[in-house]
């Protein structure tokens, strides 16, 4: 058995990380690679369309309910879905209490602690939006993800998210062997998408590794819980997300350590493409009637 | 009211005074606003009854007097066992502090332990310069061999990441690059002290043995003919460890204690301090890879370091706090077993000094009914012997011990007659002890310090056997391993069961006709 194989999805929240992983890791299971999904996100969403179920029990949620997370077993824990891909969600609090960080890493120690990694040639984490706290760096922590994917579109925001995301990485970099295996830009269909994500890429250090295009029949998949794999196998998005998985089976060891930007620079690189105005002081604070 | 320097009242009986005793009515009446006494004594009747009982057990989120401690004081006891170490806590003070006085509680002597001090800034920035400066700090200023790093909640919750933060720390001068900084993450909400224990010691060695957070190649075993012992999370580990090197030296044995803080525990007064005394010096922690066997005396306590040693080839002897005849039997043959030395004759005439000394006292103590509590393997091990005295020990009790642990006691119970009635508790605490010390009393209750209220509360004598022991002195100077060992733990508990006889046999003129000069 080739060594495992480990890697994470970041990105801004909605920017549809869930679904480019999960149907990217469905291309990766119909390749053959034996793969395990954990979700670090409180929302559980990552392993649905895996699963065809509305959400799985999750790892603190089970433990809630059994006492501490020592009371769990691993087959509690994990669902087996599409193709034979295993399934554990960690889960987390509800919003606007606890700690959903601290979930993560818990979850994270029980599933090593318990053999959750055994017989695997893949586990991707699917990690909720920017690195927020400690807990959220854990996939990208040292013997952990080797290669993190940002998910991210042509809208300033998720350019900012991804840039902040970088900047987790190269915490990590320097101390560990994380890496930035690359941008993976999900159409929004806004201006210039394609140049702006590949010329972000360029200035993270990365590359962007591959651009999928928006296609109607994602949701049309997502609407049966199905990944667009096993919906439309033969459709020209269910290529679009083999060739991205291919791209990412073959980019083992490419990872760069990043080099992020400020937002100066990310603001210049957006009035370099014409999509942001150079600022005029003479409007900003100024409300429309006053204009 | 006021004190005279001749004859100074202390708090025994200073607020025993009128003018105290007045204040204290006072304050009773008109600010504490108390029910009225039938309405408490009323509610503590109820509280002995079975049908509080049942409510008691059926608790399910609230934990009352835990029978444990938490991970990082096991961390630290596992750290403090090792030559010139010190122990490092990535957390705020007021958990060192805590750590410290509870060992110098028990071993009645100071324990070196650092934090890194982490406040509100550490706890929204996350505490990078916390260890930096930390480190830099114990250093230069206490000159250790080795810094032994562990967690606290605090650091955990935040998601502190040690490993980075170590090497970070390195690259920033803190500490020489090739400076031994072991670390385990010990979150204080998670297991109790005996994972800490476990943790800390799955970290040094680990470090030692699989290339130093890969700055040097990993070692690779060749076997030689030493033995390691690891003793666990103990007690009485200053009495225990010195009577197993001497079991060692009887047998002839090469061997290496992982984990020995015997010394660091028990400095003698001759005018020097010693900030680190004794400990498994670093290379012994490293060698230990090479050893033919590991014995691991409380095997529950040291899970995640058993499974690392076996993955490295070695066979592990699992043991479970071994204590009288038959135990001490399985440690000394497995001794002579895996080393094929003959047992001395010296061991074998301990042995049957203990089997006369039982032989001698087994009146007194056969049929008695024993509560305990306590680390699941020293349940193991106390359970096993009271059953071999011919005692029964009614109720077992552990807080960290689990459905497992449950299940190995069980079959201490099947295997002899006195366990017919007995049962066992896992994952309960001191409020439910005593809820049954009321519906199925004992005869004695064995257990650490913190039973005295319970034996307060329900008249059943406490011996003191565990950890920690804070109200009586130098217990954990003698060994309760060995057949000297259980010799002490017969003692104590028969010195128990004469001074109750004799209490309830001094009555003059009443019950005196049993008080008797001899027992």
């Amino acid at each position: 058995m080739a060594a495992l194989r480990q890697i994470a999805f970041y990105g801004k929240g909605g920017i549809g990380k869930s679904t480019t992983s999960q149907n990217t890791l469905a291309a990766l299971a119909q390749m053959g690679q034996k793969i395990l999904i954990v979700g670090c996100d409180p929302k559980a969403d990552s392993t649905r369309l895996i699963l065809h179920a509305k959400a799985q029990d999750t790892v603190l949620s089970l433990a809630a309910e059994a006492g501490s997370v020592e009371d769990l077993e691993l087959e509690d824990v994990m669902k087996v879905g599409y193709m034979d891909i295993r399934c554990v969600e960690s889960g987390g609090p509800e919003p606007g209490v606890g700690c959903a960080g601290r979930g993560v890493i818990t979850s994270i120690n029980f599933l090593e602690e318990n053999g959750a990694y055994d017989g695997a040639d893949y586990v991707s984490y699917d990690v909720l939006g920017d690195v927020v706290c400690g807990g959220f760096a854990m996939p990208i922590r040292e013997n952990k993800a080797q290669e993190i994917y940002i998910v991210m579109s042509g809208e300033m925001m998720a350019m900012y998210a991804a840039n902040n995301i970088a900047k987790g990485v190269l915490k990590y970099a320097n101390s560990g062997g994380v890496r930035l295996g690359g941008l993976v830009c999900n159409e929004r269909q806004t201006d210039k998408e394609l140049e702006l994500a590949e010329a972000l890429a360029g200035m993270l250090g990365t590359k962007l590794i591959h651009f999928v295009p928006r296609d109607n029949i994602v949701q049309h998949a997502e609407l049966r819980r199905m990944t667009v794999l096993e919906y439309a196998p033969e459709s020209k998005q269910a290529e679009e997300y083999r060739q991205l998985a291919t791209k990412i089976h073959n980019n083992a060891g490419n990872g760069t350590i990043p080099t992020p930007i400020t937002m100066d620079q990310l603001e210049d690189m957006l009035m370099d493409f014409g999509i942001m105005q150079k600022e005029d002081e003479s409007i900003i604070g100024k409300a429309a009637t006053a204009a | 009211m006021s004190q005279s320097a001749e004859k100074v009242l202390d708090h025994f009986k200073l607020f025993r005074e009128p003018e105290y005793e007045e204040m204290f009515a006072k304050k009773k009446a008109e600010f504490e606003y108390p029910v009225p006494n039938e309405a408490l004594q009323h509610t503590i009747e109820w509280t002995k009854t079975e049908d509080y009982r049942e409510k008691n057990f059926a608790r399910e989120a609230l934990t009352v007097n835990p029978a444990k401690a938490c991970q990082p004081l096991g961390a630290v006891f596992a750290a403090n066992g090792f030559e010139g170490t010190l122990p490092f806590v990535h957390g705020s003070q007021g958990c060192v502090a805590y750590y410290r006085s509870h060992f110098s509680r028990h071993f009645k002597e100071p324990t070196s332990c650092v934090s890194s001090s982490m406040t509100e800034d550490a706890a929204v920035f996350g505490g990078l310069n916390n260890m930096i400066d930390g480190l830099a700090n114990s250093y230069s200023l206490y000159k250790p061999k080795m810094i032994a790093v562990s967690t606290t909640c605090m650091a955990e919750v935040i998601g502190d990441d040690l490993n980075a933060f170590i090497k970070t720390s390195k690259e920033k001068g803190s500490v020489p690059a090739e400076y031994d900084v072991p670390f385990a993450h010990t979150p204080a909400f998670v297991g109790s002290h005996i994972t800490g224990y476990d943790n800390a010691l799955h970290g040094v060695l680990k470090h030692f043995w699989d290339g130093k957070a890969g700055t040097v190649p990993p070692l690779v075993r060749k076997e030689n003919d030493s033995i390691n012992f690891i003793g666990g999370f103990d007690g009485y580990v200053v009495g225990n460890n010195r009577e197993i090197k001497r079991i060692f030296k009887e047998f002839g044995i090469n061997h290496t204690m992982l984990c020995d803080p015997s010394d660091a525990w028990d400095t003698p007064t001759d005018g020097e301090f010693r900030m680190y005394d004794g400990g498994t010096t670093l290379e012994d922690a490293a060698n230990a890879i090479h050893a033919k066997a590991t014995i691991a005396m409380q095997t529950i306590s040291t899970e995640k370091t058993v499974k690392f040693i076996e993955e490295h080839g070695q066979e592990v002897i699992k043991l479970h706090h071994p204590v009288g005849v038959g135990a001490t039997d399985e440690f000394i043959m497995e001794l002579s077993r895996i080393t094929g030395k003959a047992i001395p004759d010296s061991i074998t005439l301990e042995r049957g000094r203990l089997v006369d000394a039982i032989a001698d006292s087994s009146a007194h103590i056969h049929g008695k009914k024993f509560a305990l509590y306590g680390d699941p393997d020293t349940m193991l091990g106390l359970t096993a012997f009271l059953l071999e005295l011919g005692a029964e020990p009614v109720t077992v009790l552990s807080t960290n011990g689990d459905k497992a642990w449950a299940e190995k006691v069980q079959a201490l119970f099947d295997a002899s007659p006195f366990g017919t009635n007995c049962k066992v508790y896992p994952k309960k605490d001191l409020w439910h002890m005593r809820s049954l010390l009321f519906t199925d009393p004992v005869d004695f209750l064995i257990g650490n310090t913190y039973g005295k209220y319970l034996d307060r509360d329900t008249k059943t004598p406490l011996i003191r056997i565990g950890f920690p022991i804070f109200d009586r002195h130098h217990k954990h100077r003698y060994p309760v391993w060995g057949y000297q060992g259980a010799m002490n733990v017969l003692v104590t508990i028969l010195d128990k069961i004469f001074d109750e006889m004799d209490a309830d046999t001094n009555g003059i003129g009443t019950t005196d006709y049993s008080f008797d000069i001899i027992r």
